[in-house]
Protein backbone atom coordinates (compact mmCIF):
# COMPACT_ATOMS: atom_id res chain seq x y z
CA UNK A 1 0.00 0.00 0.00
CA UNK A 2 2.89 2.31 0.91
CA UNK A 3 4.46 1.60 -2.45
CA UNK A 4 1.24 2.39 -4.28
CA UNK A 5 0.68 5.59 -2.34
CA UNK A 6 3.95 7.02 -3.70
CA UNK A 7 3.00 6.19 -7.29
CA UNK A 8 1.66 9.42 -8.81
CA UNK A 9 -0.29 7.59 -11.52
CA UNK A 10 -2.05 5.41 -8.94
CA UNK A 11 -2.73 8.45 -6.76
CA UNK A 12 -4.21 10.31 -9.73
CA UNK A 13 -6.33 7.29 -10.63
CA UNK A 14 -7.57 6.95 -7.06
CA UNK A 15 -8.41 10.66 -6.85
CA UNK A 16 -10.26 10.47 -10.18
CA UNK A 17 -12.27 7.45 -9.05
CA UNK A 18 -13.10 9.13 -5.74
CA UNK A 19 -14.16 12.30 -7.59
CA UNK A 20 -16.37 10.41 -10.03
CA UNK A 21 -17.82 8.42 -7.13
CA UNK A 22 -18.63 11.59 -5.20
CA UNK A 23 -20.32 13.16 -8.26
CA UNK A 24 -22.36 9.98 -8.68
CA UNK A 25 -23.42 9.95 -5.02
CA UNK A 26 -24.41 13.63 -5.05
CA UNK A 27 -26.24 13.15 -8.38
CA UNK A 28 -28.19 10.19 -7.03
CA UNK A 29 -28.98 12.03 -3.78
CA UNK A 30 -30.19 15.06 -5.81
CA UNK A 31 -32.35 12.90 -8.09
CA UNK A 32 -33.98 11.14 -5.13
CA UNK A 33 -34.45 14.47 -3.34
CA UNK A 34 -36.15 16.02 -6.39
CA UNK A 35 -38.37 12.94 -6.79
CA UNK A 36 -39.42 13.25 -3.14
CA UNK A 37 -40.02 17.00 -3.50
CA UNK A 38 -42.31 16.76 -6.53
CA UNK A 39 -44.41 13.75 -5.52
CA UNK A 40 -46.73 13.18 -2.53
CA UNK A 41 -46.87 12.67 0.37
CA UNK A 42 -45.69 16.13 1.41
CA UNK A 43 -45.30 17.36 4.99
CA UNK A 44 -46.70 20.94 4.96
CA UNK A 45 -45.69 21.71 8.57
CA UNK A 46 -42.10 20.77 7.78
CA UNK A 47 -42.11 22.84 4.59
CA UNK A 48 -43.50 25.91 6.40
CA UNK A 49 -40.96 25.50 9.22
CA UNK A 50 -38.16 25.40 6.66
CA UNK A 51 -39.49 28.49 4.86
CA UNK A 52 -39.38 30.32 8.19
CA UNK A 53 -35.88 29.08 8.96
CA UNK A 54 -34.34 29.51 5.49
CA UNK A 55 -36.24 32.55 4.27
CA UNK A 56 -37.70 34.69 7.03
CA UNK A 57 -34.87 34.33 9.53
CA UNK A 58 -32.30 35.12 6.83
CA UNK A 59 -33.85 38.52 6.08
CA UNK A 60 -31.72 40.58 8.53
CA UNK A 61 -28.36 39.26 7.35
CA UNK A 62 -29.32 39.39 3.67
CA UNK A 63 -30.82 42.88 4.03
CA UNK A 64 -27.73 44.30 5.74
CA UNK A 65 -25.43 42.71 3.18
CA UNK A 66 -27.53 44.17 0.36
CA UNK A 67 -27.52 47.71 1.75
CA UNK A 68 -23.77 47.80 2.38
CA UNK A 69 -23.01 46.25 -1.01
CA UNK A 70 -25.23 48.75 -2.86
CA UNK A 71 -23.69 51.64 -0.96
CA UNK A 72 -20.10 50.43 -1.50
CA UNK A 73 -20.77 49.79 -5.17
CA UNK A 74 -22.12 53.33 -5.56
CA UNK A 75 -19.01 54.72 -3.86
CA UNK A 76 -16.72 52.72 -6.15
CA UNK A 77 -18.58 53.74 -9.28
CA UNK A 78 -18.54 57.36 -8.16
CA UNK A 79 -14.80 57.44 -7.48
CA UNK A 80 -13.92 55.35 -10.59
CA UNK A 81 -16.40 57.08 -12.91
CA UNK A 82 -15.07 60.47 -11.81
CA UNK A 83 -11.92 59.79 -13.87
CA UNK A 84 -13.86 60.00 -17.15
CA UNK A 85 -16.86 62.08 -16.09
CA UNK A 86 -19.20 59.09 -15.92
CA UNK A 87 -20.67 59.69 -12.44
CA UNK A 88 -24.07 60.33 -13.96
CA UNK A 89 -24.50 56.66 -14.92
CA UNK A 90 -24.13 55.65 -11.29
CA UNK A 91 -27.80 54.56 -10.78
CA UNK A 92 -27.79 52.44 -13.90
CA UNK A 93 -24.55 50.61 -13.08
CA UNK A 94 -25.59 50.03 -9.47
CA UNK A 95 -28.93 48.60 -10.63
CA UNK A 96 -27.31 46.38 -13.24
CA UNK A 97 -24.60 45.15 -10.89
CA UNK A 98 -27.02 44.39 -8.09
CA UNK A 99 -29.81 42.71 -10.05
CA UNK A 100 -27.70 40.62 -12.41
CA UNK A 101 -24.76 39.64 -10.25
CA UNK A 102 -24.21 40.89 -6.73
CA UNK A 103 -27.75 40.43 -5.43
CA UNK A 104 -28.09 36.76 -6.36
CA UNK A 105 -24.48 35.81 -5.54
CA UNK A 106 -24.16 37.64 -2.22
CA UNK A 107 -27.56 36.52 -0.97
CA UNK A 108 -26.63 32.95 -1.92
CA UNK A 109 -23.24 33.13 -0.19
CA UNK A 110 -24.83 34.53 2.96
CA UNK A 111 -27.37 31.72 2.89
CA UNK A 112 -24.66 29.13 2.27
CA UNK A 113 -22.97 30.28 5.46
CA UNK A 114 -26.13 30.45 7.52
CA UNK A 115 -28.37 27.73 6.13
CA UNK A 116 -26.26 25.01 4.45
CA UNK A 117 -24.14 24.64 7.57
CA UNK A 118 -27.21 24.58 9.84
CA UNK A 119 -28.88 21.92 7.69
CA UNK A 120 -25.73 19.78 7.66
CA UNK A 121 -25.26 20.00 11.42
CA UNK A 122 -28.92 19.26 12.20
CA UNK A 123 -29.21 16.28 9.84
CA UNK A 124 -25.72 15.07 10.79
CA UNK A 125 -26.61 15.13 14.49
CA UNK A 126 -29.84 13.25 13.72
CA UNK A 127 -27.84 10.64 11.82
CA UNK A 128 -25.31 10.31 14.68
CA UNK A 129 -28.02 9.83 17.33
CA UNK A 130 -30.04 7.28 15.30
CA UNK A 131 -32.97 9.69 14.87
CA UNK A 132 -32.99 9.07 11.11
CA UNK A 133 -32.99 5.29 11.69
CA UNK A 134 -35.85 5.80 14.15
CA UNK A 135 -37.79 7.70 11.48
CA UNK A 136 -37.43 4.75 9.08
CA UNK A 137 -38.74 2.34 11.73
CA UNK A 138 -41.71 4.68 12.22
CA UNK A 139 -42.73 4.08 8.58
CA UNK A 140 -41.71 7.59 7.53
CA UNK A 141 -39.36 8.29 4.61
CA UNK A 142 -36.59 10.67 5.80
CA UNK A 143 -36.14 11.90 2.23
CA UNK A 144 -39.73 13.18 2.24
CA UNK A 145 -39.79 14.39 5.84
CA UNK A 146 -36.31 15.93 6.10
CA UNK A 147 -34.72 16.42 2.68
CA UNK A 148 -37.61 17.46 0.39
CA UNK A 149 -38.87 20.33 2.64
CA UNK A 150 -35.34 21.78 2.83
CA UNK A 151 -34.82 21.56 -0.94
CA UNK A 152 -38.22 23.15 -1.62
CA UNK A 153 -37.72 25.94 0.92
CA UNK A 154 -34.18 26.80 -0.21
CA UNK A 155 -35.07 26.76 -3.93
CA UNK A 156 -38.11 29.04 -3.50
CA UNK A 157 -36.87 31.26 -0.66
CA UNK A 158 -33.64 32.41 -2.28
CA UNK A 159 -35.28 34.10 -5.32
CA UNK A 160 -37.64 35.92 -2.92
CA UNK A 161 -34.68 36.98 -0.77
CA UNK A 162 -32.84 38.07 -3.91
CA UNK A 163 -35.75 40.28 -4.94
CA UNK A 164 -35.54 41.95 -1.52
CA UNK A 165 -31.75 42.17 -1.90
CA UNK A 166 -32.19 43.94 -5.25
CA UNK A 167 -34.51 46.53 -3.73
CA UNK A 168 -32.38 47.18 -0.63
CA UNK A 169 -29.15 47.20 -2.66
CA UNK A 170 -30.52 49.82 -5.06
CA UNK A 171 -31.74 51.81 -2.04
CA UNK A 172 -28.22 51.70 -0.56
CA UNK A 173 -26.79 53.06 -3.81
CA UNK A 174 -29.51 55.72 -3.88
CA UNK A 175 -28.68 57.00 -0.40
CA UNK A 176 -24.97 57.26 -1.22
CA UNK A 177 -25.56 59.03 -4.54
CA UNK A 178 -27.97 61.42 -2.86
CA UNK A 179 -25.21 62.32 -0.42
CA UNK A 180 -22.27 62.33 -2.92
CA UNK A 181 -23.68 63.84 -6.10
CA UNK A 182 -26.84 65.35 -4.72
CA UNK A 183 -28.98 63.15 -6.96
CA UNK A 184 -32.56 63.23 -5.69
CA UNK A 185 -34.20 59.87 -4.87
CA UNK A 186 -36.95 60.55 -7.42
CA UNK A 187 -34.50 61.05 -10.28
CA UNK A 188 -32.39 58.08 -9.09
CA UNK A 189 -35.40 55.75 -9.14
CA UNK A 190 -36.62 57.11 -12.49
CA UNK A 191 -33.16 56.56 -14.05
CA UNK A 192 -33.01 53.05 -12.61
CA UNK A 193 -36.49 52.08 -13.82
CA UNK A 194 -35.90 53.54 -17.31
CA UNK A 195 -32.67 51.61 -17.68
CA UNK A 196 -33.46 48.22 -16.17
CA UNK A 197 -35.16 45.56 -18.30
CA UNK A 198 -37.31 42.77 -16.93
CA UNK A 199 -34.65 40.25 -18.00
CA UNK A 200 -32.03 41.92 -15.80
CA UNK A 201 -34.12 41.01 -12.77
CA UNK A 202 -35.43 37.70 -14.10
CA UNK A 203 -31.96 36.36 -14.94
CA UNK A 204 -30.88 37.09 -11.37
CA UNK A 205 -33.91 35.29 -9.98
CA UNK A 206 -33.30 32.23 -12.17
CA UNK A 207 -29.72 32.12 -10.89
CA UNK A 208 -31.04 32.41 -7.33
CA UNK A 209 -33.33 29.42 -7.71
CA UNK A 210 -30.36 27.32 -8.89
CA UNK A 211 -28.19 28.63 -6.04
CA UNK A 212 -30.95 27.88 -3.54
CA UNK A 213 -31.17 24.29 -4.74
CA UNK A 214 -27.38 23.96 -4.44
CA UNK A 215 -27.50 25.26 -0.84
CA UNK A 216 -30.27 22.84 0.15
CA UNK A 217 -28.59 19.93 -1.63
CA UNK A 218 -25.15 20.49 -0.08
CA UNK A 219 -26.58 21.02 3.41
CA UNK A 220 -28.68 17.84 3.25
CA UNK A 221 -26.12 15.68 1.43
CA UNK A 222 -23.23 16.41 3.77
CA UNK A 223 -25.45 16.09 6.84
CA UNK A 224 -26.86 12.76 5.68
CA UNK A 225 -23.36 11.47 4.87
CA UNK A 226 -21.88 12.50 8.25
CA UNK A 227 -20.00 9.70 10.01
CA UNK A 228 -17.97 9.53 13.20
CA UNK A 229 -19.99 11.36 15.85
CA UNK A 230 -19.39 15.00 16.79
CA UNK A 231 -16.21 15.26 14.75
CA UNK A 232 -17.99 13.93 11.68
CA UNK A 233 -20.82 16.41 12.15
CA UNK A 234 -18.27 19.24 12.37
CA UNK A 235 -16.61 18.08 9.16
CA UNK A 236 -20.00 17.82 7.43
CA UNK A 237 -20.89 21.37 8.48
CA UNK A 238 -17.67 22.80 7.04
CA UNK A 239 -17.92 20.70 3.85
CA UNK A 240 -21.52 21.80 3.28
CA UNK A 241 -20.66 25.48 3.52
CA UNK A 242 -17.47 25.32 1.43
CA UNK A 243 -18.90 23.07 -1.30
CA UNK A 244 -22.06 25.18 -1.53
CA UNK A 245 -20.01 28.39 -1.89
CA UNK A 246 -17.73 26.91 -4.58
CA UNK A 247 -20.63 25.39 -6.52
CA UNK A 248 -22.56 28.69 -6.35
CA UNK A 249 -19.64 30.59 -7.89
CA UNK A 250 -19.11 27.91 -10.57
CA UNK A 251 -22.83 27.84 -11.38
CA UNK A 252 -22.85 31.64 -11.49
CA UNK A 253 -20.17 31.65 -14.18
CA UNK A 254 -21.95 28.96 -16.21
CA UNK A 255 -25.36 30.63 -15.99
CA UNK A 256 -23.94 34.08 -16.74
CA UNK A 257 -22.23 32.61 -19.82
CA UNK A 258 -25.53 31.11 -21.00
CA UNK A 259 -27.47 34.33 -20.29
CA UNK A 260 -24.82 36.51 -21.97
CA UNK A 261 -25.26 34.53 -25.19
CA UNK A 262 -29.04 34.89 -25.06
CA UNK B 1 -39.61 -23.37 12.92
CA UNK B 2 -39.06 -20.89 10.08
CA UNK B 3 -42.54 -21.39 8.61
CA UNK B 4 -44.27 -20.48 11.87
CA UNK B 5 -41.80 -17.84 13.06
CA UNK B 6 -42.88 -14.23 13.53
CA UNK B 7 -39.37 -13.21 12.55
CA UNK B 8 -36.49 -15.33 11.29
CA UNK B 9 -32.95 -14.69 10.15
CA UNK B 10 -31.95 -17.50 7.77
CA UNK B 11 -28.42 -17.99 6.43
CA UNK B 12 -27.54 -14.36 7.12
CA UNK B 13 -23.99 -13.24 6.40
CA UNK B 14 -22.68 -9.73 6.76
CA UNK B 15 -19.16 -8.37 6.56
CA UNK B 16 -17.66 -4.89 6.71
CA UNK B 17 -14.54 -4.96 4.55
CA UNK B 18 -12.39 -7.82 5.80
CA UNK B 19 -14.29 -8.11 9.10
CA UNK B 20 -16.88 -10.88 9.12
CA UNK B 21 -19.69 -9.91 11.53
CA UNK B 22 -22.37 -12.52 10.81
CA UNK B 23 -21.77 -15.82 9.07
CA UNK B 24 -24.72 -18.05 8.29
CA UNK B 25 -26.82 -16.76 11.17
CA UNK B 26 -29.91 -18.88 11.86
CA UNK B 27 -32.37 -17.48 14.38
CA UNK B 28 -36.15 -17.61 14.57
CA UNK B 29 -38.62 -16.28 17.12
CA UNK B 30 -42.09 -17.77 17.40
CA UNK B 31 -45.16 -15.50 17.68
CA UNK B 32 -45.77 -14.23 21.20
CA UNK B 33 -42.32 -15.19 22.46
CA UNK B 34 -39.72 -12.82 23.90
CA UNK B 35 -36.10 -13.53 23.03
CA UNK B 36 -32.99 -11.79 24.37
CA UNK B 37 -29.93 -11.88 22.15
CA UNK B 38 -26.76 -11.89 24.22
CA UNK B 39 -23.16 -11.54 23.15
CA UNK B 40 -19.91 -9.73 23.68
CA UNK B 41 -19.43 -6.25 22.23
CA UNK B 42 -18.75 -6.20 18.49
CA UNK B 43 -20.31 -9.63 17.82
CA UNK B 44 -23.06 -8.28 15.55
CA UNK B 45 -26.08 -7.99 17.85
CA UNK B 46 -26.99 -4.49 16.67
CA UNK B 47 -26.29 -5.49 13.07
CA UNK B 48 -28.76 -8.38 13.48
CA UNK B 49 -31.44 -5.92 14.56
CA UNK B 50 -30.60 -3.38 11.84
CA UNK B 51 -30.88 -6.08 9.18
CA UNK B 52 -34.39 -6.90 10.41
CA UNK B 53 -35.34 -3.21 10.32
CA UNK B 54 -34.06 -2.73 6.77
CA UNK B 55 -31.42 -0.26 7.95
CA UNK B 56 -28.72 -2.53 6.45
CA UNK B 57 -28.66 -5.10 3.67
CA UNK B 58 -27.20 -8.58 4.27
CA UNK B 59 -24.51 -9.94 1.96
CA UNK B 60 -26.41 -13.24 1.90
CA UNK B 61 -29.50 -14.77 3.47
CA UNK B 62 -33.03 -13.65 4.26
CA UNK B 63 -34.90 -11.92 7.05
CA UNK B 64 -38.44 -13.27 7.09
CA UNK B 65 -41.13 -11.20 8.73
CA UNK B 66 -44.34 -13.26 8.85
CA UNK B 67 -42.75 -15.40 6.13
CA UNK B 68 -42.00 -12.45 3.81
CA UNK B 69 -38.37 -11.64 2.99
CA UNK B 70 -37.98 -7.97 3.93
CA UNK B 71 -34.48 -7.77 2.43
CA UNK B 72 -35.96 -8.02 -1.06
CA UNK B 73 -38.78 -5.53 -0.52
CA UNK B 74 -38.79 -2.03 -1.97
CA UNK B 75 -38.50 0.83 0.53
CA UNK B 76 -42.22 1.56 0.25
CA UNK B 77 -43.14 -2.11 0.81
CA UNK B 78 -40.82 -2.28 3.80
CA UNK B 79 -42.35 0.85 5.33
CA UNK B 80 -45.77 -0.78 5.00
CA UNK B 81 -44.45 -4.02 6.61
CA UNK B 82 -43.04 -2.01 9.50
CA UNK B 83 -46.45 -0.61 10.51
CA UNK B 84 -46.69 -3.42 13.05
CA UNK B 85 -43.18 -3.02 14.45
CA UNK B 86 -42.01 -0.94 17.40
CA UNK B 87 -38.39 -0.23 18.23
CA UNK B 88 -36.73 1.16 21.35
CA UNK B 89 -33.29 2.53 20.48
CA UNK B 90 -30.35 2.40 22.86
CA UNK B 91 -30.15 6.18 23.27
CA UNK B 92 -33.89 6.69 22.91
CA UNK B 93 -33.41 8.37 19.49
CA UNK B 94 -36.17 10.85 20.30
CA UNK B 95 -36.49 13.73 17.84
CA UNK B 96 -34.92 16.79 19.52
CA UNK B 97 -37.05 19.27 17.61
CA UNK B 98 -40.40 17.78 18.66
CA UNK B 99 -42.13 17.73 22.07
CA UNK B 100 -42.52 14.34 23.73
CA UNK B 101 -46.12 13.84 22.64
CA UNK B 102 -45.22 14.45 18.97
CA UNK B 103 -42.37 11.97 19.31
CA UNK B 104 -44.76 9.36 20.65
CA UNK B 105 -47.41 10.18 18.04
CA UNK B 106 -44.92 10.49 15.16
CA UNK B 107 -46.05 7.39 13.28
CA UNK B 108 -49.73 8.12 13.91
CA UNK B 109 -49.45 11.63 12.44
CA UNK B 110 -46.94 11.11 9.65
CA UNK B 111 -47.57 7.56 8.45
CA UNK B 112 -51.09 6.64 9.58
CA UNK B 113 -52.77 9.99 8.84
CA UNK B 114 -54.33 10.32 12.32
CA UNK B 115 -55.43 13.90 13.19
CA UNK B 116 -53.19 15.81 15.59
CA UNK B 117 -55.80 16.10 18.36
CA UNK B 118 -56.55 12.37 18.39
CA UNK B 119 -52.86 11.52 18.02
CA UNK B 120 -52.05 13.67 21.05
CA UNK B 121 -54.72 11.89 23.14
CA UNK B 122 -53.31 8.51 22.15
CA UNK B 123 -49.77 9.68 22.89
CA UNK B 124 -50.78 10.83 26.39
CA UNK B 125 -52.44 7.43 26.96
CA UNK B 126 -49.25 5.66 25.85
CA UNK B 127 -47.18 7.88 28.16
CA UNK B 128 -49.45 6.91 31.06
CA UNK B 129 -48.83 3.23 30.27
CA UNK B 130 -45.09 3.79 30.79
CA UNK B 131 -45.74 5.80 33.99
CA UNK B 132 -45.08 9.26 32.57
CA UNK B 133 -47.36 12.09 33.71
CA UNK B 134 -49.42 14.09 31.15
CA UNK B 135 -47.29 17.21 31.88
CA UNK B 136 -44.32 15.45 30.31
CA UNK B 137 -46.11 15.43 26.95
CA UNK B 138 -45.28 19.07 26.20
CA UNK B 139 -41.64 18.91 27.28
CA UNK B 140 -38.78 18.45 24.83
CA UNK B 141 -36.49 15.38 25.01
CA UNK B 142 -33.56 17.50 26.24
CA UNK B 143 -35.63 18.36 29.34
CA UNK B 144 -36.01 14.69 30.34
CA UNK B 145 -33.71 12.42 32.37
CA UNK B 146 -32.21 9.30 30.75
CA UNK B 147 -34.82 7.06 32.35
CA UNK B 148 -37.68 9.30 31.22
CA UNK B 149 -36.27 9.34 27.69
CA UNK B 150 -36.25 5.53 27.70
CA UNK B 151 -39.87 5.51 28.91
CA UNK B 152 -40.86 8.00 26.20
CA UNK B 153 -39.04 5.84 23.64
CA UNK B 154 -40.94 2.81 24.91
CA UNK B 155 -44.23 4.73 24.64
CA UNK B 156 -43.34 5.58 21.02
CA UNK B 157 -42.61 1.90 20.31
CA UNK B 158 -45.94 0.61 21.68
CA UNK B 159 -48.32 3.38 20.60
CA UNK B 160 -49.43 1.70 17.36
CA UNK B 161 -50.26 -1.64 19.11
CA UNK B 162 -47.36 -3.45 17.43
CA UNK B 163 -47.12 -7.20 16.93
CA UNK B 164 -43.31 -7.18 17.06
CA UNK B 165 -41.08 -5.14 19.36
CA UNK B 166 -37.30 -4.66 19.21
CA UNK B 167 -35.27 -3.39 22.16
CA UNK B 168 -31.67 -2.30 21.69
CA UNK B 169 -29.84 -2.27 25.06
CA UNK B 170 -32.94 -0.98 26.91
CA UNK B 171 -31.18 -0.49 30.27
CA UNK B 172 -27.74 0.75 29.19
CA UNK B 173 -26.69 3.89 31.07
CA UNK B 174 -29.45 3.65 33.68
CA UNK B 175 -29.06 3.19 37.44
CA UNK B 176 -30.17 -0.25 38.76
CA UNK B 177 -33.48 1.03 40.16
CA UNK B 178 -34.48 2.79 36.93
CA UNK B 179 -33.21 -0.17 34.89
CA UNK B 180 -35.39 -2.50 36.98
CA UNK B 181 -38.41 -0.28 36.41
CA UNK B 182 -37.79 -0.22 32.64
CA UNK B 183 -37.41 -4.02 32.59
CA UNK B 184 -40.72 -4.42 34.42
CA UNK B 185 -42.42 -2.00 32.04
CA UNK B 186 -41.09 -3.87 29.02
CA UNK B 187 -42.19 -7.21 30.46
CA UNK B 188 -45.61 -5.79 31.30
CA UNK B 189 -46.16 -4.21 27.87
CA UNK B 190 -44.93 -7.23 25.91
CA UNK B 191 -47.19 -9.53 27.95
CA UNK B 192 -50.27 -7.33 27.77
CA UNK B 193 -49.88 -6.68 24.02
CA UNK B 194 -49.20 -10.38 23.41
CA UNK B 195 -46.56 -9.43 20.91
CA UNK B 196 -43.25 -10.96 19.88
CA UNK B 197 -40.14 -9.26 21.27
CA UNK B 198 -36.45 -9.37 20.41
CA UNK B 199 -34.04 -7.60 22.77
CA UNK B 200 -30.31 -7.22 22.61
CA UNK B 201 -28.56 -6.67 25.88
CA UNK B 202 -25.42 -7.19 27.97
CA UNK B 203 -27.45 -6.89 31.15
CA UNK B 204 -28.19 -10.37 32.49
CA UNK B 205 -30.76 -9.10 35.00
CA UNK B 206 -32.57 -7.38 32.15
CA UNK B 207 -32.41 -10.50 29.96
CA UNK B 208 -33.84 -12.70 32.73
CA UNK B 209 -36.71 -10.26 33.35
CA UNK B 210 -37.82 -9.44 29.83
CA UNK B 211 -37.15 -12.68 27.93
CA UNK B 212 -38.62 -16.18 27.81
CA UNK B 213 -35.65 -17.40 25.81
CA UNK B 214 -32.05 -16.35 25.46
CA UNK B 215 -29.60 -16.84 22.60
CA UNK B 216 -25.85 -16.25 22.65
CA UNK B 217 -24.27 -14.76 19.52
CA UNK B 218 -20.57 -15.36 19.01
CA UNK B 219 -18.35 -15.25 15.91
CA UNK B 220 -21.33 -14.54 13.70
CA UNK B 221 -23.45 -17.52 14.81
CA UNK B 222 -25.80 -18.56 17.60
CA UNK B 223 -23.69 -20.77 19.89
CA UNK B 224 -26.28 -21.39 22.63
CA UNK B 225 -30.02 -21.03 23.02
CA UNK B 226 -32.24 -21.87 25.93
CA UNK B 227 -34.95 -20.80 28.34
CA UNK B 228 -34.20 -18.14 30.94
CA UNK B 229 -34.38 -20.74 33.72
CA UNK B 230 -31.76 -22.87 31.93
CA UNK B 231 -29.20 -20.08 31.97
CA UNK B 232 -27.64 -20.96 35.33
CA UNK B 233 -27.10 -24.59 34.28
CA UNK B 234 -25.72 -23.92 30.81
CA UNK B 235 -22.36 -25.57 30.18
CA UNK B 236 -21.23 -23.34 27.29
CA UNK B 237 -18.12 -21.46 28.54
CA UNK B 238 -19.21 -18.10 27.12
CA UNK B 239 -22.65 -18.38 28.72
CA UNK B 240 -21.01 -19.38 32.01
CA UNK B 241 -18.74 -16.35 31.76
CA UNK B 242 -21.76 -14.10 31.16
CA UNK B 243 -23.65 -15.57 34.13
CA UNK B 244 -20.71 -15.38 36.52
CA UNK B 245 -19.31 -12.15 35.13
CA UNK B 246 -15.84 -13.67 35.06
CA UNK B 247 -13.21 -13.57 32.33
CA UNK B 248 -12.93 -16.64 30.07
CA UNK B 249 -9.12 -16.46 30.19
Amino acid sequence: MGLFSTNPVAALGRATLEGVGAIGRVGLFAARGIAAAISPPWYPRQIIAQFASVGFLSLPVVGLTAWFTGAALALNIYSGGDRFNAETVLPQIVALGITRELGPVLAALMLAGRVASAMASEIGAMRATEQIDAMVTLSTDPRRYLIAPRLIAATISLPLLTLITDIIGVAGGMQVSNYLIDLSPGIYIANTMDFLTAWDVESGLIKSAVFGFIIGLMGCYHGDSAKGGARGVGRATTSAMVSAAVLILAADYLLTSVFALK
Amino acid sequence: MTTTAKIAWTGISKRFGAQVVLEGLELAVAPGRSLALLGRSGQGKSVTLKLALGLMKPDAGQVLLDGVDVTRQSEAERRASFRGIGMLFQGGALFDSLPVWENVAFRLINADGVGRAEARDRAVEALALVKLAPEVADRYPSELSGGMQKRAGLARAIVGTPSLLFFDEPTTGLDPITAGAINELIRDRVTSLGCTAVSITHDMASARTIADELAMLDNGRIVWRGRADELDHADHPLVRAFVTGQSME
